[in-house]
């Protein structure tokens, strides 16, 4: 193999793979605080793709650098509006667990 | 690039290994503390991806942002809610879990095919400013992106308030759904749960 860089292609794939484990413990996890875990997995996925789409299409302008920098941005809000709500829900009721969560059940 | 070729494969494969690994045990291990401190083991290398692509900055800030702040919040919390609890048994997870694994694979594979498939439109090299991408997310943070910043900064206001709101202590002398006085001192271990019997 005679390459002169990493592929593109390795960090898109690394990029999928992350972002389909963050799906997977998003459906499959019953503790809330894992469930914000896979949504920071998922988030860094995003990343990840934006920044090698930079690096390698993008390569003089960077625009997809500062666009990782607004999603850390706001990745950083989320989890710290998504754990004060996580606190809120266990004093109401004394539980993390996802199933117990079902007010919104039709 | 000032790394040699074959430094740069090994780092890469490491770091993506690190990557696909720790993410797999954060979403498959018991302990949710080994799941949080594996997290952080993933932010790292997700920094030491960027630092490969040549950004230094935004490598700097996953670290300071993710492992600094996000990390040690996820920690916060599982130290503030982590009581131990017998789960109740879901009747229909063997098929939950079956019909969500698959929808998994089949999305990794769509999205691995595109991956491989697609003629990426690649600039050349030569074009690529390097190490100076600091100075150009700052003009660019400071010229054509100046309302997102500005947004942002507004953004993180509103969520440092609505944090501070929600997770703020309750000190109403009256119970809002039972009507019964509270017990100032065992706020956080009321005899009864408030909602539980609604439903």
């Amino acid at each position: 193999m005679n390459l002169e860089s990493i592929p593109l292609q390795a960090f898109l794939i690394v990029s999928s793979a992350l972002f389909c484990i963050g799906i997977w413990g998003l459906l499959n996890s019953r503790n809330a605080v894992r469930v914000l875990m896979s949504i920071e997995l998922m988030l860094n996925a995003v990343n990840i793709n934006l920044m090698a789409f930079s690096s390698y299409i993008d390569n003089n302008l960077i625009q997809g650098q500062v666009f990782t920098i607004f999603v850390i941005t706001v990745a950083a809000a989320e989890a710290a509006v998504g754990l004060a709500i996580l606190l809120s829900l266990y004093r109401n009721r004394v539980t993390v667990d996802m199933e117990s969560f079902n007010l919104l059940k039709w | 690039m000032s790394i040699a070729i074959t430094t740069q494969f090994i780092c890469f494969t490491v770091l993506s290994l690190v990557v696909i690994i720790g993410a797999l045990g954060v979403v498959l291990l018991e302990s949710i503390v080994y799941s949080a401190f594996l997290l952080g083991g993933v932010f790292m290398s997700v920094a030491g991806l960027y630092l490969l692509l040549n950004a230094s900055f935004v490598a700097a800030a996953q670290v300071l942002v993710y492992v600094g702040a996000v990390n040690v919040l996820i920690i916060f919390a599982i130290m503030l809610v982590n009581k131990k609890e017998d789960l109740k048994p879901i009747n229909d997870i063997k098929s939950r879990r079956v019909i969500s694994t698959s929808i998994c694979l089949t999305l990794l594979s769509l999205l691995i095919r595109v991956d491989l498939t697609n003629v990426w439109n690649l600039s050349s090299p030569q074009n690529s400013i390097g190490e100076e991408s600091t100075i150009r997310i700052g003009e660019h943070l400071f010229s054509d992106y100046l309302l997102p910043f500005e947004v942002a900064s507004v953004l993180l206001l509103m969520a440092m308030i609505g944090a501070i709101v929600l997770a703020r202590r309750d000190v109403m002398s009256k119970d809002i759904s039972t009507g019964l006085p509270v017990d100032q001192e065992l706020i956080e271990k009321s005899s009864e749960p408030l909602l539980t019997n609604k439903n």
